[in-house]
């Protein structure tokens, strides 16, 4: 049971290898599934694969944030680290959606967003700026789950859905506890320490109200199939809304906080 | 060698006159590195070499900026949820340096005959970092501003988020994103200026948000730190890269206005945005 695991355990978990990649995870819960690309202003960014899919009967538009599997995907994907492009081709996608009525699924597993030269030149701030801001007015069922890690304003950009859910091996933060460790304390090697005191685990944010559900690890078939069925009821119950009742619900849940 | 006829100070007079110069009457720009005379920095804290402006407390800020100025939610502070005692002395400290409560002062402002809702971030306090606090007042400064039909105009100094109310840190953003989607839905304007610094988790959410982006010259604008790029390219990045100049060139501001213009500037720009257009 991994909820015997200390925080920087699950931390590790999050990020261990063995974790499914979003990409399995999109083609397990879709029976048929195509990606699309670009942003439709300068680029495709490989770290955020978005399309439509059947899950169920319905189509549904997935976007996700994806690691690589090896070396030379996780240097095109940035290790799972989305640039601007990136932001803006989920951000259309899901408008995409909201004009065609589909609901959205967001699939997150992210250390953050990259830091680079040019994802500041183009923008970075900018475009998770925008799958905010358009991103919580979406008129359409919008499910939001963070699978690994859920690193900051980079996943945040694809967590303001009408429910987010967290897998039972993910963490969701403001920073690495790393990160944390090393602006607070100026050492790294305190990640642990950091981890516990960050409360980044789902148990910890449930508790808190920043998630709503946590998702057995999907490992195998079976797990596969609960999700799945979780995210169908999910998404039946949020189509049974009418749009102002769906958004009022939406606006009600980051009010809050 | 015969003595000059000209007398020169010796070794300890001159230490001694300079000891009488009083500390801080020059200046460093940290943007050009010029040194001037303090007086040259003006009421409004310009550097008179690059035109860089130095950070302004909230309050020095909206005396340039507002003729009048009623502040609001002025008593909210951050919940009592955070306990951790280093944090709570850091809190302390800023709002003595301050004589503030959060990182941003927000309230009901007036520049002619123009009224708006009007919030200052202040840098000094804990590097105008986002608590839930600053959250909770840019927020409930939208929800009054949606329901009484004002615009907005929001002066952003920020490092991003708040490190130590974590996850709630990064609520804010989404919160406050929220209630600037209402305010645009209904029809009114977001003006933002973005002020040294505008960072992090601000600059990927309110900050990039508004309807007109304007900024003061030699800002420092982005979204991940200097050093984290460094430490993720291995490179070190261009000198100005991260400034409001470069946001101007790739597209991400609609000006750069320089701070003795920007009082004029954005009565201005309220104005054209009122029902009716130009009327007074």
């Amino acid at each position: 049971m991994s909820s015997s695991l200390t925080a920087y355990e699950r931390v590790l978990a999050a990020r261990n290898a063995t974790k499914i990649s979003i990409q399995a995870l999109i083609n397990g819960l879709c029976d048929d599934f195509m990606a699309f690309h670009g942003d439709r202003a300068a680029g495709d960014d490989p770290a955020v694969i978005g399309g439509i899919g059947l899950l169920g009967e319905q189509p549904v538009t997935v976007v996700g944030i994806q690691k690589g599997d090896d070396l030379a995907e996780n240097n095109a994907r940035h290790f799972g680290c989305a640039e601007p492009e990136g932001y803006r081709k989920a951000l259309r996608l899901m408008q995409q959606a909201e004009k065609f009525q589909r609901p959205i699924v967001a699939l997150i597993n992210t250390p953050g967003a990259f830091p680079g030269v040019d994802a500041e030149y183009h923008g970075q701030g900018s475009a998770i700026a925008q799958c905010l801001l358009t991103g919580l007015k979406l008129k359409v069922p919008y499910i939001s789950v963070i699978v690994g890690e859920g690193g900051s304003g980079g996943a945040l950009a694809l967590a303001v859905g009408d429910t987010v859910w967290m897998f039972e091996n993910s963490v969701y933060s403001i920073l690495s506890p790393e990160g944390y460790a090393t602006i607070l304390w100026k050492d790294s090697r305190k990640a642990p320490e950091a981890a516990e005191q960050m409360g980044l685990t789902p148990e910890a944010l449930k508790a808190a109200g920043i998630i709503d559900r946590i998702i057995p690890e999907v490992a195998d078939a079976t797990s596969l199939a609960s999700f799945k069925q979780a995210l169908c009821q999910k998404l039946q119950q949020l189509q049974a809304l009418s749009v102002p009742e769906l958004l009022a619900a939406r606006q009600a849940r980051y009010r809050q906080f | 060698m015969p003595l000059s006829k000209f007398t020169a100070p010796t070794s300890k007079e001159i230490s001694f006159r300079m000891d009488k110069i009083p500390d801080h009457i020059w200046r460093q720009c940290p943007i050009c590195h010029q040194s001037f005379y303090e007086k040259k920095l003006g009421l409004a804290g310009v550097c008179p070499e690059c035109g860089y402006g130095f950070r302004l407390g909230a309050q020095k800020r909206v005396e340039l900026v507002a003729d009048q100025f009623e502040p609001i939610d002025v008593d909210l502070k951050a919940p009592t949820q955070f306990q951790d005692t280093k944090y709570l002395a850091k809190l302390a400290k800023a709002r003595q340096a301050t004589e503030l409560n959060e990182s941003v002062l927000t309230g009901i402002a007036r520049t002619g005959k123009q009224r708006f809702g009007l919030g200052v971030m202040d840098s000094r306090f804990i590097m105008g970092s986002l608590g839930s606090a600053t959250g909770e007042k840019i927020t409930r400064l939208f929800e009054k501003c949606t329901r009484e039909k004002l615009p907005v105009i929001l002066f952003t100094a920020s490092g991003g988020a708040r490190m130590q109310e974590g996850i709630h840190s990064l609520m804010q953003m989404a919160k406050i994103s929220q209630a600037v989607a209402e305010h645009s839905v209904a029809g009114l304007l977001y003006l933002a200026v973005l002020t040294d610094p505008t960072t992090g988790g601000v600059t990927a959410s309110y900050a990039m948000q508004a309807d007109i982006i304007l900024s003061e010259p030699r800002t420092l604008i982005g979204f991940a730190g200097r050093r984290v790029i460094e430490q993720t390219i291995h490179q070190k990045p261009p000198v100005d890269f991260q400034r409001a100049e470069t946001l101007l060139k790739h597209g991400f501001l609609d000006a750069i206005v320089p701070r003795a213009e920007l009082k004029t500037t954005l009565a201005k720009l309220l104005r054209w945005h009122q029902k009716g257009g130009q009327a007074e």
